[in-house]
């Protein structure tokens, strides 16, 4: 299968359901002219132009609701947040309108809007341009959250949501835009939400990884095979649903877990994901949910601060290598 | 930009005959409609009916229907906190309205919503709103599909003059005016802000210059005017749909009871209420039909009439109507639920 990237994966989703799809059209901050500041919709203008690849002002509030009013009037908005951090600029918009709409109305509305936005640390970028505010939202009944860690997920995953009823927070980790890997080019590939991936197969221990993490633990499960450990790595792609049979499943068959995720560690997606193995897996366990995550301060700028805050692969080998302590 | 419809405080009998008598008999039907409505459902709150709070427009009348009246059926509102006028001035259906305050399944959102949420999409009503200005970037947004549709529709975002002081408005006002789409900005100044007035919220006495900020002209109104409120919308309309862009549209009128039922109201005083019950849309505009001699008396008591039978229908559907099943809060969250998998 021919290799493209994150991003070009992401541009292929958007463009294939661009040209199938009238209803759907792209905004968002520097998204025409410049081409998104993450380059993911380069090139896009000449096609689709400026009516249907609309460059907004900074203004996230009106971009996300402006883009809920579309959906109800039966467009497929796809709008761009440039970083993460500034959804809550738009916050009333996303967890009381957006994510509320459709319960609150009694089913009469119809919400196929589409949050596409840049997540994670960049390195370097500091506390308010690297944070991954997945679980932010995650407490928020009413929208569904990806987190897509290869760009065939990256793809897959976006046309889902872009092809289906409800909000969607498409979380696309910045790191990640770069990385190259197969992409099927059937224009109607879809990734399901609600089904994880079984990343590579193992018995000794179950690591969970969230967005980039899923890669970060692919790296330490191979690590850890050096060590004698066989890991098994789960990438669950979609937050809201959970696939919590595949993790269950998982768990089961190795009796240790460890959960890695880029945001910060208390109450994070990991953290989630921890209770309810704690529920419904506690008795295949042979020691405690481990979980792997930003410190829980804000991010600092200074390279040598920023690596002592951040999970690394290091953090996940170790902390897979805990269940054997004199090994 | 501001223009005062200085005109609007003493009607001339005559100009009534440049309206159609059906229209003018709507008019008074709707606000009569409203106004019984809203009593009808804070007399039912103290009966036990209604769970919730409300936050009633009683003395707004004018502002809802002289509003409504001047859009097309195929066009759309979003609206506030204060907003079962507008969902009555657009149409609405008082036994859906009851039944929903009443939290029942029959309901217009099924129990979910209540007083702050309630919407019907049939009728290009696209909700009430529980957060100040929220609704404002929604009717933006719906504004925008209609134009890259190419259809001629427009969106009317009522707002207090509350709204006009966060930043969703100013957002919303900026893209709006910006993309010249389709929007009447409508704003229902009741001169107070829950319990704050104007004059302590905002540096300005007229909240339409602040359209001027945004390219696009505000003017004010007499919000107690049915007629005046409704003409200087329909040119606001008409404006929007003929792609001139929104406009805002500030129409000064006063809530004649509390912010919600229960409010003390220590913020203003009891001679201010009276002051303004004088001038109370409703019997005003009563009296102008029968002295601009259009309709008799008895025509339009026969209304009132009706309209309080029509109540009394809605109250009676919103008791026989069966309450939901508990488990019908898990119903409608998403339209796609993968299979049960998003609880």
């Amino acid at each position: 299968m021919r290799e493209i990237s994150y991003a070009e994966a992401i541009r292929e989703a958007l463009c294939e359901e661009m040209r199938r799809d009238p209803s759907v059209f792209v905004m968002g901050e520097d998204v025409g002219v410049f081409g998104g500041v993450w380059g993911v919709t380069q090139g896009m203008l000449a096609e689709f132009g400026p009516e249907r690849l609309r460059d907004t002002p900074i203004s996230e509030a009106a971009i996300i609701g402006a883009g809920l009013g579309a959906a109800m009037m039966g467009m497929r908005p796809v709008v761009e947040i440039m970083f993460g951090d500034f959804l809550l600029c738009a916050g009333d918009q996303i967890a009381n309108q957006v994510a509320k709409a459709r319960f609150m109305s009694g089913g009469k509305a119809n919400v196929p809007l589409t949050i596409r936005v840049a997540t994670g640390a960049p390195g370097s970028s500091a506390a308010q341009h690297s944070q991954s505010p997945e679980s932010w939202f995650m407490n928020v009944p009413g929208v569904k959250i990806a987190v897509p860690a290869t760009p065939a997920d990256a793809k897959g995953l976006l046309r889902a949501a872009m092809r289906g009823q409800d909000p969607v927070l498409f979380f696309e980790h910045k790191m990640l835009y770069a990385e190259r890997g197969p992409v099927p080019e059937d224009t109607d590939f879809i990734v399901p939400f609600g089904q994880a991936a079984i990343r590579r197969e193992g018995t000794d221990v179950t690591l969970i990884g969230i967005g980039m993490m899923a890669r970060k633990a692919l790296e330490a499960a191979a690590v850890l095979a050096e060590a004698g450990i066989s890991a098994e790595v789960i990438d669950p792609r979609t937050l809201v649903p959970l696939d919590k049979a595949t993790l269950v499943r998982s768990v089961a068959k190795t009796s240790r877990v460890v959960i890695a995720q880029e945001a910060h560690l208390r109450c994070g997606p990991g953290s989630e994901i921890a209770a309810m193995l704690a529920e419904e897996a506690i008795e295949y366990l042979d020691g405690p949910i481990v979980r792997v995550g930003a410190r829980n301060v804000p991010l600092p700028y200074s390279p040598v601060l920023e690596g002592y805050v951040l999970p690394s692969v290091q953090d996940i080998v170790a902390a897979a290598q805990s269940f054997w302590p004199r090994r | 930009m501001v223009e005062t419809d200085s005109g609007s405080e003493k009607p001339v009998p005559g100009a009534l005959n440049s309206y159609p008598r059906e229209f003018l008999a709507t008019l008074f039907r709707r606000m009569t409609l409203i106004r019984q409505f809203e009593l009808r459902a804070i007399e039912e709150r103290r009966g036990g009916l209604i769970p919730g709070f409300i936050h009633s427009c009683v003395g707004q009348e004018a502002t809802a229907t002289g509003a409504c009246l001047a859009l097309e059926p195929g066009d759309v509102i979003t609206s506030t906190h204060r907003g079962h006028g507008h969902l009555i001035g657009k149409g609405g259906d008082v036994r859906y309205m009851m039944a929903e305050l009443a939290g029942r399944s029959a309901g217009y959102c099924r129990g979910r919503g209540g007083s702050l949420h309630m919407a019907d999409f049939d009728l290009g009503i696209l909700g009430a709103n529980g957060i100040v200005a929220g609704g404002i970037p929604i009717a933006v947004g719906a504004g925008l599909a209609f134009a890259m549709r190419g259809e001629k529709r427009i969106a009317l975002a009522f707002f207090g003059d509350g709204a006009v002081n966060e930043g969703a408005f100013h957002e919303a006002a900026n893209l709006a005016g910006l993309w010249k789409l389709p929007v009447v900005f409508f704003c229902e100044n009741n001169l107070y802000g829950e319990g704050t007035p104007q004059s302590r919220q905002a540096p300005v006495a007229d909240l339409a210059v602040r359209a001027a900020g945004y390219g696009f002209p505000g003017v004010v109104v007499d919000g107690n005017d049915a007629l005046a409120v409704y003409d200087v919308t329909r040119e606001a309309v008409q404006r929007a749909r003929g792609g001139g862009g929104p406009t805002f549209v500030e129409a000064k009128t006063y809530r004649l009871r509390g912010h919600y039922e229960g409010d003390p109201q220590v913020y203003r005083s009891p001679a201010e209420i009276e002051a303004w019950r004088a001038r109370d849309p409703i019997p005003a505009f009563r009296r102008r039909l029968v002295e601009g001699g259009l309709f008799e008396e008895g025509a339009l008591a026969e209304i009132e009439q009706q309209v309080a039978r029509e109540l009394d229908e809605a109250v009676a559907f919103a008791v026989q109507a069966p309450l939901p099943a508990p488990a019908e809060a898990l119903e409608g969250v998403y339209g796609d639920t993968c299979g049960g998998l998003v609880f």
